[in-house]
């Protein structure tokens, strides 16, 4: 067993021949890998001692098995030196720092000791020293003669990829190896090199480390043929060349000769370091696919680094395209039968459930709860099959650990990106399911900010006991219903659930006993609450005593509803709009319920449920209210149209006088401005004192245009019901389509741009009227005017570039933030501390309240206190 | 120029020097040692209108939106 170690501290530097050979095994000098029999050569590329892959052997350096040896490294000798790509630019500034003859760094001894005692400084400081080393190189290059030794220096150009050319003529690694051997140690620390980790010569590879084994595996194919990793293939042509290079030079080969070797040898030293290099072909695979050599390994976003290390690939775990299904409970997750199929749950035989177990394997791994997998007692595994299931359920004995495939009330992590807050991950219940998608209740599509335009999520099945129970207490949608942002149930009725609670109980409209059972069916009740009356002796529900069916006994609340007027008298439980809401012992008395009541983000019914009773009774009020809103919304029935916008002509001319006294009243401001008689506003020029006035003037005018519209669209119109309700859209949104869109603007201000005074050419310069600027005077029902439409396109997109803006903005806000604050935590004296023990709030948020966990500290809640003990001591 | 003494404005909490045995009983409520508790720097004004001195712990009560008044102590340090 390897011992844990501590990291204490990490170094960077190059590392140097001797260190190359002191950490190699085995020196390669064969370009084979394997002999006839299938064995490894010795001191070829898969020598023994290089680690192992192959399941049974041990390895020949460490003596351990494949899996706990973690590879050696091994080395070839070079015959000539080569240039490390890597470093290519460096050598080039290098080169040019220093003298061509004494190798010493061109700068006078008063200026290195100035620059080496800065670069000291700012190392103290830890701050980079690059520009300052950048510096040094550039200065030292300013020299014509080396101030040293007097020698006249050459112009060193550099020819991509990996050419130095002094005078004409190429500089071979050696020359180049041997000048940087020359550079005494304190010029090196000059620049910004440290000698004893990192001698510029050894940028000059003489010796190359081969990877072991274990980093570049070879795979036999099912023909029983060995493929080998691009990483071997790569060094075998590094042998081979290196090879014959050498017989090359040794039979005193001419002096092309031996330059196309080295030139051959470094193409191929270069392209095993890095195959992307500009000016240099990649070396390609038989098949003419580029080979994936070492810098390829760790790049880019499927790199080690991005790919491996900080982002990986996850077992057990599922995605796909989800849907809404009003008839799951908010804490289920419909999920495909295939994908159930696929995903497991261990389960361990004992005792106890060793029956059970069997007949999950005899169904195999094709008939639904079956099994995929069996681990044996000893640890080996075995698939199941369809032939195999009946043998391997007989031999089912305790200890054996089966795979089994997730069924109905498994527990799971159900998750949509960005995961911005802890309720983008929440564990449901699985309820497997025909078809594909990922079925789930539309009231949890807050917390996931999810819709159904073609979302995808991901599903992880938490394997251990240990993580199911702590998922199913702390991760439980019932559990997450209220938001720990703000207190309250981000959780509820969303669109039609919040219009369907509307339709339902606005008003007492009666529902009789067939359209009743149509109502409550899907609430499956046992018994019909008393009539409120009869009519024509037949007996009457009204919607109030529908909803109150799903309400706890023992619920106590009143509250405005959210299409409350705000009248400037409130008459309380008189409200003639049916807008107060009481409900008394769980009885709905009297009152709307909209999204006030149970939409998400608001849901006073939700919330009081959760705080007086527990999450299990709010989750199953909420999933009875979607089944319950549903009914309510189709036993109503609910559209809206192009016609829903119609509005009576005389509305329509209300609304043109409306607009054309606007009009006028602008004229009149301009003509009082043009003669001067207009009266700044303090702290304002006349300019802006003006167009504040227009601004305020035509606001106005599409404010009661608004007004106009709204008189004629009452509660009859499915468009004012969702605005109302709460469910959808805006009194405004209406008020732009049936009325008037309004005035369009730019950073708040009238539209100005365009032409030399004046927006469009359809205008005199110098107009300062409301149609000259951006006012839209037309319906969107109605159809804007080509200037209108303009000038609403000018406004729609800087809309679009804001949200655009905006959201990128806060996501990297937001990103910071949470980076900062990740690893503080509330211990349990109610103390912030951070991972040192270091502490950042003597109370958590000053007064150590979780705000998911408080009840407001209203005086309603004194109230109630005293009426619940008054009520108990009256039953006593 | 009048000297403006900082604990008089109403933006600067109110900051008070602990004695040894009231810092020892702070350190032993929160089981710590002192060198967890927050900083102030002995050139802050508020610190060297109470006249503290390395080492010392002082508490420092605030308005806070959320609880009224909130309890902070902080360590002088150099």
């Amino acid at each position: 067993m390897t011992v844990p170690k501590r990291i204490g501290k990490i170094r960077f530097g190059l590392i140097s021949p001797q260190e190359f050979r002191k950490m190699s095994v085995v020196k390669i000098i064969t370009a084979d890998t394997y002999d006839d029999d299938g064995f490894p050569i010795e001191m070829g590329l898969m020598d023994p001692r290089l680690g192992v892959i192959d399941p049974g052997l041990r390895c020949r350096s460490c003596g351990g098995r494949p899996g706990e040896c973690p590879g050696h490294f091994g080395h070839i000798d070079l015959i000539a030196p080569v240039i490390h790509v890597g470093f290519a630019k460096l050598i080039r500034k290098l080169l040019r720092a220093i003298c061509r003859d004494c190798s010493k760094l061109m700068l006078l001894e008063k200026d290195k000791k100035m620059y080496l005692e800065q670069i000291k400084t700012l190392e103290r400081l830890g701050q980079p020293t690059d520009d300052l080393v950048n510096k040094v190189f550039s200065e030292a290059r300013k020299n014509k003669t080396c101030p040293h030794c007097g020698a006249p220096q050459k112009e060193i150009k550099f020819e991509r990829p990996l050419s130095y050319i002094e005078d004409g003529h190429k500089l071979t690694p050696s020359d180049i190896r041997d000048r940087f051997e020359k550079i005494p140690d304190d010029d090196i620390a000059v620049m910004g090199m440290n000698p004893d980790t990192a001698r510029p010569e050894w940028m000059i590879l003489t010796v190359l480390p081969v990877p072991p084994v274990t980093m570049r595996p070879s795979i036999t194919l099912e023909s029983g043929q060995r493929s080998e990793d691009d990483l071997t293939h790569k060094l075998v042509d590094i042998i081979r060349i290196n090879q014959r290079f050498q017989e090359n030079r040794e039979a005193g080969a001419p002096q092309l000769i031996i330059e196309d070797l080295w030139e051959l040898l470094q193409y191929h030293v270069t392209t095993f370091l890095d195959n992307t290099v500009s000016g240099v072909p990649p070396a390609r695979h038989r098949s003419g696919r580029p080979l994936k050599t070492l810098s390829q390994r760790l790049k880019g976003k499927e790199g080690r680094f991005r790919g491996s290390l900080s982002g990986k690939r996850v077992n057990f775990s599922a995605r796909t395209v989800i849907s809404p299904d009003p008839n799951l409970s908010i804490n289920e997750v419909g999920v495909p039968m295939d994908i159930a199929m696929e995903l497991s749950v261990p389960m361990v035989a004992s005792a106890r459930n060793k029956e059970v177990v069997k007949t999950f394997v005899a169904r195999g791994p094709d008939r639904h709860p079956g099994v995929n997998y069996v681990t044996r007692a000893d640890g080996r595994r075995v698939k199941v099959t369809d032939k195999n299931a009946e043998e391997v359920a007989g031999q089912i004995d305790i200890g054996w650990r089966i795979d089994r495939q997730l069924a109905d009330g498994d527990i799971v992590l159900f998750n949509r990106q960005p995961s911005l807050h802890r309720m983008s991950i929440m564990a449901h219940r699985v309820k497997v399911m025909p078809y594909k998608t990922f079925r789930l209740n539309p009231s949890v599509c807050p917390p996931y900010n999810a819709d159904f335009d073609g979302d995808e999520m991901n599903l992880h099945v938490p394997q251990t006991e240990e993580a199911r129970a702590e998922a199913e207490i702390l991760m439980r949608v019932q559990e997450n219903i209220l938001s720990p942002r703000f207190g309250g149930p981000i959780i509820g009725g969303i669109h039609d659930y919040v219009t369907g609670s509307f339709l339902l109980t606005h008003g007492e409209k009666p529902i009789y006993h067939k359209d009743m059972m149509e109502i409550v069916k899907k609430l499956q009740p046992s018994e019909l609450p008393e009539p409120r009356g009869y009519l024509d002796e037949k007996p009457y529900w009204t919607g109030k005593q529908v909803f109150s069916m799903i309400l706890p006994r023992g619920l106590n609340l009143n509250f405005k509803a959210d299409f409350c007027y705000n009248c400037d008298v409130c008459r309380g439980a008189e409200c003639e709009h049916d807008a107060y809401v009481i409900i008394e012992d769980g009885e709905l008395v009297r009152g709307t319920i909209d999204a006030e009541a149970v939409g998400a983000f608001k849901g006073k019914i939700t919330d009081r449920i959760i705080k007086q009773f527990s999450p299990s009774v709010a989750s199953e009020f909420l999933d009875r209210m979607t089944l319950l809103a549903l009914r309510g919304i189709m036993y109503a029935g609910f559209s809206f149209g192009i016609d829903d916008e119609d509005i009576p002509r005389e509305a329509a001319e209300q609304i043109a006088e409306t607009t054309r006294a606007a009009r006028e009243k602008v004229q009149q401001l301009i003509a009082a401005y043009n003669a001067g008689e207009l009266e700044p506003l303090p702290g304002r020029t006349l300019d802006e004192t003006l167009e504040m006035r227009i601004m305020q003037t035509l606001g106005k005018a599409r404010d009661s245009t608004g007004k106009i519209a709204g008189r004629y669209l009452g509660l009859d119109n499915s468009g004012v019901v969702m605005a109302v309700s709460g469910a959808r859209g805006s009194m405004l949104n209406l008020t732009q389509m049936a009325a008037c869109v309004g005035q369009q603007s730019v950073r708040g201000e009238r539209i100005k741009r365009g032409y030399a005074g004046r927006t469009l050419p359809h205008f005199r310069r110098g107009d300062l009227g409301a149609e000259a600027h951006g006012f839209v005077e037309s319906s969107y029902k109605h159809g804007l005017t080509p200037t209108e439409f303009f000038f609403h396109a000018i406004g729609g997109r800087e809309g679009l570039v804001d949200t655009a803006i905006r959201t990128s903005q806060s996501g990297y806000l937001q990103r910071r933030l949470v980076n900062a604050l990740q690893d503080l935590e509330v211990k349990y004296d109610g103390t912030v501390k951070e991972t040192r023990g270091m502490i950042v709030q003597f109370q958590y948020g000053e007064d150590g309240v979780d705000a998911s966990r408080r009840d407001y500290a209203s005086v309603d809640n004194v109230k109630r206190i005293i009426k619940n003990v008054l009520a108990k001591e009256e039953q006593i | 120029m009048s000297k403006f003494a900082v604990k008089d404005h109403d933006l600067v909490p109110e900051h008070a020097l602990l004695t040894p045995e009231e810092a020892e009983e702070v350190l032993k409520g929160y089981g710590i040692e002192a060198p967890q508790l927050p900083k102030i720097h002995v050139n802050d004004p508020a610190a060297k209108e109470i006249g503290a001195k390395v080492g010392d712990i002082v508490r420092i009560l605030r308005r806070s939106p959320t609880a009224k008044q909130s309890v902070f102590y902080r360590l002088v340090i150099d």
